[in-house]
This record gives structure tokens, C-alpha cells and sequence, in this order.
């Protein structure tokens, strides 16, 4: 295992004007590694998408707190944990098929898709009736200079 | 934040996107633009997206149903000037395969 270099968490109540202050408070954390702007966007984009699945599936019924934990490795290696206490998921296999989706018609069933192309790594841990924690790792290139 | 804006010249609608749209923006970017396209008939519907600061699968969600709408009532519909962001994001989803995308001018 690699040594972190740097570490920090956010909890936030599950309403969705945080999907946008969690992207944006991530995307500024990792900016201390110098992404490139594709790089800045995958990783606001993954955020916005599994902050979002937590919202409006995790917590569908209620509300409730979600914590992101990102932890920045030696190496250039980035990795964002979120978590709820939702209801969490019957069949994580089949929720991360392309086009799965419980939701209504605001929802289109790519958001684990997405989650697994612009990251390195999708890990998804989810206990039915205890909630949900999806691990992303990327791995951002080397910059010259 | 999302902004919508509108404008309707010889048959054709064109609803600008600006901002970021994400599943808080999203149902509003629906409603507004069935909406619009009620308001204006036209035979074609262009979605104007140069002005998106941030878009998720959300904005997915809004292309396809537009899509729908437009297929349903006989209208065109285009999707138009997508910055690098929300392109990366329709090209995950294969939906430019499947739909009129054009660079914006
Ligand atoms: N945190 C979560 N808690 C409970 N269920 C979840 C959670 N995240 C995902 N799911 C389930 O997995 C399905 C697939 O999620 P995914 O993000 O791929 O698509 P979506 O959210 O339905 O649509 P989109 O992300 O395109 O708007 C969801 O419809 C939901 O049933
Ligand atoms: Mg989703």
C-alpha cells in the first residue's frame, strides 16, 4: 500500500444543492495535484454521480448524511470514498449494468457507467437496509515541469 | 445554477442551456423546455449546451426525453455545441451514435 500524502472528509446533509458543493469541494482539494482540465472534470463529474445516486436512491424516502472521504496517495493516485446510511443496493451487479435504473425520468441509468470510465477503479460495498460505499481510485498522469 | 433562454426563428426553437445542470437543475430543464416547445410550435428543436459549466448523467436524462418528445410530435432535434465536459459525458453514454450532435458555431 502506498503512503497518503494527504487526507480529507466532508458530511453533508442528503439534499441535492450539496451535489454541487461536494464536486466543487473535491475538485478543489485534488486541485493541489495540477490535473489537467479533462482530469478536473471526470473527477467533478464522478462525484456529482455517486453524490448523487446516494441522494435520490440512497436516501429516496428520507434524508440523511453522506460522507465523502478523499485520500490522495504517493504517485499521483486519488481516491474518493462515498458513503450513506440508505437503503441500500439488492444487487450491485445489475445496478452497474449500463442502463439499470430505479429511478424516474430524471434518471437514465448511466451513472455507474460513467463512474467506471472516468476513474481507474469502481469498488461498490452495499448492505440492503444499511446503506452504500463507493470507492473510486484514478490514477492522474505525470506533468512535466 | 441553471439558465434557460430561448429564441424561435423560421420554425425553429432554439432552448440555451447555461450553467450547470445536474440532477437539481434537472427536472426544471425538462419542465421549461416541454414547456417552450408548447408555447413555439416548430419543427425543429436545437439544444443549445455552449454555456453548460458542469453536466452529469442528469443532462442524459433531459437529452433523451427531449429526444422522445421531439420523435413523438415529428420534430427535429440537435443537440448543439457541447463544451469538452459534457461531451466526455454524452460519449460515455453512446448517445451521440444514436442522435444529431453538431459543434456550436
Ligand atoms: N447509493 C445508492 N443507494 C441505493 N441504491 C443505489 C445507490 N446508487 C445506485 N443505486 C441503484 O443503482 C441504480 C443504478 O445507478 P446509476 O447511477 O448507474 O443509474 P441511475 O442513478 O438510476 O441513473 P443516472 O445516474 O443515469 O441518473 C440506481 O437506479 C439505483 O437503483
Ligand atoms: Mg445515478
Amino acid at each position: 500500500m502506498r503512503a497518503v500524502v494527504n487526507k480529507m472528509s466532508l458530511k453533508f446533509e442528503s439534499r441535492s444543492v450539496n451535489e454541487a458543493f461536494a464536486r466543487q469541494a473535491v475538485g478543489a482539494f485534488a486541485a493541489q495535484l495540477d490535473p489537467t482540465m479533462e482530469e478536473l472534470g471526470d473527477i467533478k463529474t464522478v462525484v456529482s454521480e455517486a453524490v448523487t445516486n446516494a441522494i435520490v436512491h440512497g436516501y429516496a424516502d428520507r434524508s440523511g448524511f453522506i460522507t465523502v472521504t478523499v485520500r490522495l496517495f504517493e504517485g499521483r493516485i486519488l481516491e474518493v470514498k462515498v458513503k450513506d446510511a440508505g437503503r441500500g443496493i439488492e444487487n450491485v451487479e445489475q445496478a452497474r449494468q449500463p442502463m439499470f435504473t430505479t429511478g424516474d425520468d430524471t434518471r437514465s441509468g448511466m451513472g455507474f457507467t460513467i463512474m467506471e470510465s472516468f476513474t481507474d477503479k469502481l469498488r461498490v460495498r452495499s448492505t440492503p437496509g444499511k446503506g452504500t460505499i463507493v470507492t473510486m481510485v484514478k490514477l492522474l498522469k505525470e506533468r512535466d515541469g | 445554477m441553471l439558465h434557460i433562454t430561448q429564441a424561435e426563428r423560421d420554425g425553429t426553437l432554439t432552448v440555451s442551456l447555461a450553467g450547470e445542470l445536474d440532477h437539481h437543475a434537472a427536472r426544471m430543464a425538462i419542465e421549461q423546455t416541454e414547456d417552450l416547445l408548447a408555447l413555439y410550435p416548430c419543427g425543429q428543436l436545437v439544444l443549445e449546451l455552449s454555456g453548460l459549466t458542469f453536466m452529469d448523467s442528469s443532462g442524459l436524462a433531459v437529452v433523451l426525453h427531449l429526444h422522445r418528445t421531439c420523435a413523438r410530435s415529428g420534430r427535429e432535434f440537435i443537440v448543439r455545441g457541447a463544451p469538452p465536459q459534457p461531451m466526455r459525458v454524452f460519449e460515455a453514454s453512446g448517445l451521440p451514435q444514436v442522435m444529431i450532435f453538431e459543434r456550436g458555431e
